[in-house]
């Protein structure tokens, strides 16, 4: 046995032990030995193990946020997505009450244009009758007029006036200085 | 008898718990064991047996500890990992700093090594701490100075090593006279011896204590007043000293690792 430390002790020798301080070449080759046997052990066994753990723990979490990051990403794309969604069809509908609006007013309109046409081609037809009726009436009244004038005059002159040729263009002539008066009464 | 103080007298029967009826003073003696058995030259004693065991049960701890690991630890890998976190970020980095990591094995193994043997002087039936043996402080600061003095030289280069140790810059020249000696000597020659004393008188001084008291208490005890009320201080006392030492076996561990750190960080980077 080697004694390493037998010189330092020497002053305080405890009488029949060895000296404390004595270093046994076993005991230290012993102790080295172990060491070694721990270190290796450790060193190979233990710590890539604990050292991997670790690792796949940061993973984990970095993975984690990352995956929560893209989430986020993917939600706000959606919520984009919607938002434009809603805005074209909020414009759609806009679109749609503008069209219907106009549809409306051409609709309205065509009405009232239609009914305006009708009005005033039911009038027109009404004048025209009226004016037809007129006429007519005129005329027969020309003619009933004419004759009872003629009966008339017949009997007052007391002379057939059986010459019709005659008589109607006297009538007529009459008729028409009556139109003339009555013209230029109006003026 | 009973409140008499005839347990003072020699003669009798109370008081007279030892052989001879003296107090059996501890001495070195409690610290030599005979061997149990021997390997070739290798004699295996009480301390060396618990040696090895210590060195299974550090294996065997942190091997259990992430036999399976989980990404969310519980029960032993989550101690296991304190540890780690606590060699790795507490010494390795904040000591070592960059290039620390290289260095975790190592300190790892010193730290937990060194507990747990240290532990071994309050653990029951054991009761004795492999640390207060000299050879294994020594062997372990031996395999510390043959760590971190290479690692300066193949870091600095053989001169430049022992002049950055000898002459710290940003002192007067004369200084040096006095300070490249003092320097040369302090950090190689009693850098080591000191590093390993440090652990043994801690963990040898610790032990004698607790002995001492042990024995006292057993020594003291008889059916009075003076005899039990001794008896049961000096017991109190055991409890306080294995509480105590319970601190100091951790303490002791993490200065051994921590100035083991210093070392290799001296030698990787001059830090003078």
């Amino acid at each position: 046995m080697i004694t390493v430390g037998t010189a330092l002790a020497a002053a305080g020798g405890e009488g029949e032990s060895p000296s404390v301080l004595a270093v046994p070449l076993d005991e230290f080759i012993l102790g080295i030995v172990a060491f070694f046997i721990v270190f290796f052990a450790l060193w190979k066994l233990v710590l890539p193990k604990i050292e991997q753990t670790l690792k796949d723990r940061t993973d984990a979490i970095e993975g984690g946020i990352e995956r929560a990051a893209k989430a986020e990403a993917e939600a706000k794309a959606m919520m984009a997505q919607y938002k434009e969604q809603i805005a074209n069809a909020h414009e759609e509908a806009a679109n749609i009450r503008a069209k219907a609006e106009a549809d409306a007013k051409v609709i309205v309109d065509q009405a009232k244009q239609q009914a305006e046409a009708e009005r005033s081609a039911i009038a027109q037809r009404g004048e025209a009758q009226l004016a037809a009726e007129r006429t007519q009436t005129v005329a027969a009244l020309r003619q009933d007029v004419g004759g009872l004038a003629v009966d008339l005059a017949g009997r007052i002159v007391g002379e057939t006036l059986s010459d019709d040729a005659r008589a109607r263009g006297v009538v007529d002539r009459f008729i028409a200085d009556l139109e003339a008066s009555s013209a230029g009464d109006n003026s | 008898m009973g409140l008499s103080l005839s347990a003072a007298l020699p003669s009798s029967a109370w008081g007279c718990n030892f052989p001879e009826c003296t107090f059996p003073a501890p001495g070195t003696e409690i610290f030599f064991f005979d061997n149990v058995f021997s390997i070739g030259p290798f004699g295996f004693n009480k301390a060396m047996i618990q040696l090895f065991i210590g060195a299974i049960v550090v294996i065997g701890f942190f091997w259990f500890a992430f036999r399976k690991p989980k990404i969310v630890p519980r029960g032993a890998q989550n101690v296991g990992e304190v540890g780690y976190g606590f060699i790795r970020d507490g010494i390795a980095r904040d000591v070592i700093g960059k290039g620390g990591e290289r260095f975790v094995p190592l300190l790892f193994t010193f730290f937990f090594f060194i507990w747990v043997l240290n532990f071994m002087g309050i653990f029951p039936t054991l009761v004795f701490p492999v640390t207060s043996v000299f050879a294994i402080p020594v062997a372990f600061a031996l395999i510390v100075y043959l760590t971190w003095v290479p690692l300066g030289i193949a870091k600095q280069g053989g001169w430049g090593f022992f002049k950055n140790i000898m002459f710290p810059p940003g002192l007067p020249k004369p200084l040096y006279i006095i300070l490249a000696p003092i320097e040369l000597i302090s950090n190689i020659l009693v850098r080591p011896f000191t590093h390993c004393v440090r652990l043994f008188a801690n963990m040898f001084a610790g032990h004698l204590l607790i002995v001492t008291f042990t024995v006292a208490a057993w020594y003291l005890f008889s059916p009075t007043i003076i005899g039990l009320l001794g008896s049961a201080v000096s017991f109190v006392v055991v409890l306080a000293l294995t509480a105590f030492e319970l601190l100091i076996q951790a303490l002791q561990a993490y200065i051994f690792t921590l100035l083991t750190a210093v070392y290799i960080s001296g030698a990787l980077h001059a830090e003078h």
